[in-house]
């Protein structure tokens, strides 16, 4: 049978965000996929460069608005060990709060969007409703919903009082009783099983073999999770599960996230019950001293880099981030292979694509050129063909 | 009688669409926030459409990178007349954060835009009222 090759993107229905695949089927089954990434390149990593320290948490949080804190924390890290700065323990125990907290709405805007794509709007309405009472506690204790600006270079910004604390405790005893609910629906759910069991198949060696992290690298049964092979912040101090699942395929995908966020509202009750007292910042000079220093966090994708180059002013020298979602993106075009066309959103949907994320690193090399010209050539013979058949209609 | 009428339903039925063209993805999943069953904009007709050429409304977040310039001004192209552009965010507005060499400042400075919300990302509620407030622009003018 012939080969025919789709485009699909950068706008379409299926995909919230600009990406852009090239997928080379026989019949219905896709034998190749190439990708395309960048659409959303803005410089961050450039403009850093010309901003002060603390403007930069700030543009750092804006990498990506989803997992945001983590950004934040990363960067807050890299400039705290340049400086050698010790963080407060009040403030790494919030530091780590707000970084489940943000887990746990970030999984349950995945199942959402993971439900959608499988036509299982319910789920959607469902995860989202009740995803708003994480934002609601967010909102509460940082002041915004999505990016906070919580953290600050030395600690955080706002100390948590007793009654935030109660209401912290509230949200997560009604989400734990809903949570029993999209457990339930992940492991037993016909629509969910038929359309993810066996799908997006990436065996354990391959996972290891392209680099995959965060959930995608647990479904594929490896234990691997920053916070607790480096923990950082408060994770050494607070106990915890990592979940993983044997079945290396998008539904343990799933299972790996619904548990996740079980394990992810234990940790804030053992967070709310256990904190420390005393400062929760303390003061940052702002000059860093020459150096370089590397972060690494946890995201709710997957393992997030900071590196920095600190030149003794205020302004670093160079701010280089790894988003989870790079890390993953080779899975997927590995994971595409073999599977249905009509299967291909389910598997792009299930490593929980970033873009926004990812698209600051626009690959720098002479592979640029011609890759985006081979874009381009694509979309203009696209465009021509489709404006032709506009012109005979 | 039938403008009247045609007039009418497009105030009752606004399909949106939605773009982003560079932006960090708050505003994206503010504006799916707004269409969730805590504010429900389907009770004010709003519905998310997947393709361009079904939809009335642009809603675009982001500050217009480079590589998507080309493909907004072509979304825009495809979506019938009328049409009606909302920037969503301070990126999109005027690219705020993100001034640098690949991206262009703002929504407007590609393509025609009627309404602004402003907020980093705007809350779902700011969003709704976006909409309302063209919607009743229209319904005035
Ligand atoms: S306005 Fe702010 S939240 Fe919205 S897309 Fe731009 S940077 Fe993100």
């Amino acid at each position: 049978m012939a080969e025919v090759t789709i485009p699909i993107g950068p706008q379409h229905p299926a995909l919230k965000e600009p990406e852009r695949f090239l997928v080379t089927v026989e019949g219905e089954t896709v034998v190749g996929a190439d990708i395309r990434i960048g659409h959303m390149h803005r410089g961050i990593e450039k403009l850093a460069e010309h901003r002060t320290y603390i403007q930069n948490l700030y543009l750092t949080e804006r990498i990506c608005g989803i997992c945001s804190f983590t950004h934040t924390t990363n960067f807050s890290q890299v400039t705290e060990e340049a400086l050698g700065l010790e963080v407060p323990k009040r403030g790494l125990y919030l530091r780590t709060l707000v970084n489940e907290l943000e887990r746990i709405h970030s999984h349950l805007l995945w199942l959402g969007v993971a439900g959608h794509e499988m036509g299982f709007d319910t789920l959607f309405m469902y995860s989202w409703d009740d995803r708003e009472i994480v934002q609601d506690i967010l909102e509460n204790m940082t002041g915004n919903r999505v990016n906070y600006a919580y953290n600050a270079i030395g600690g955080v910004r706002r100390d948590i009082s007793d009654s935030q604390a109660q209401e912290v405790l509230r949200g997560m005893d009604a989400i734990e009783e809903r949570m029993k609910y999209y457990v339930n629906v992940a492991l037993n759910e016909k629509t969910i099983l038929k359309r993810t069991q066996g799908i997006g198949v990436l065996k354990t060696e391959d996972a290891k073999r392209l680099c995959a992290v965060g959930p995608l690298l647990r479904a594929s049964n490896v234990k691997d999770d920053v916070r607790r092979d480096d923990p950082y912040a408060a994770y050494g101090e607070i106990p915890f599960d990592v979940i993983t699942a044997d079945t290396c395929d998008v539904h343990g995908q799933v299972v790996v996230r619904a548990l996740e966020v079980v394990e992810s509202l234990k940790m804030c009750r053992h967070i709310i019950k256990n904190l420390p007292t005393g400062d929760i910042r303390v003061k940052a000079p702002r000059k860093v001293p020459p150096g370089e220093t590397i972060s690494h966090t946890e995201a709710p994708r997957g393992e997030d880099i900071h590196y920095l180059k600190s030149n003794g002013t205020d302004k670093p020298e160079r701010l280089k981030v790894r988003a989870p979602t790079l890390a993953n993106i080779l899975s997927v075009a590995h994971m595409l292979k073999g599977i249905y066309i009509a299967d291909i959103p389910m598997v792009v949907a299930g490593i929980d694509p970033c873009m926004a994320c990812m698209d600051r690193v626009l690959i720098v090399d002479k592979d640029k050129e011609t890759s985006q010209m081979v874009e381009m050539d694509v979309l203009r013979k696209f465009g021509n063909e489709w404006y032709e058949k506009e012109a005979h209609r | 009688m039938l403008e009247n009428l045609v007039k009418w339903s497009r105030i009752k039925s606004p399909w949106v669409i939605h773009f982003n063209s560079g932006g960090c993805n708050g505003c994206d999943i503010e504006i799916l926030a707004a269409l969730m069953p805590r504010l429900d904009a389907e009770r004010f007709g709003v519905l998310l459409q997947g393709s361009p050429r079904h939809s009335d409304v642009l809603v675009c977040t982001g500050a217009v990178t480079e590589q998507m310039k080309d493909r907004l001004i072509r979304i825009y192209e495809q979506t019938p007349e009328p049409k009606f552009v909302i920037a969503c965010g301070t990126c999109a507005i005027t690219g705020a954060m993100f001034e640098s060499y690949n991206t262009h400042g703002g929504i407007d400075k590609v393509i025609p835009v009627n309404a602004y919300v402003p907020g980093c990302p705007p809350k779902p509620e700011a969003i709704l009222d976006g909409v309302v407030k063209l919607l009743t622009s229209l319904k005035e003018g």
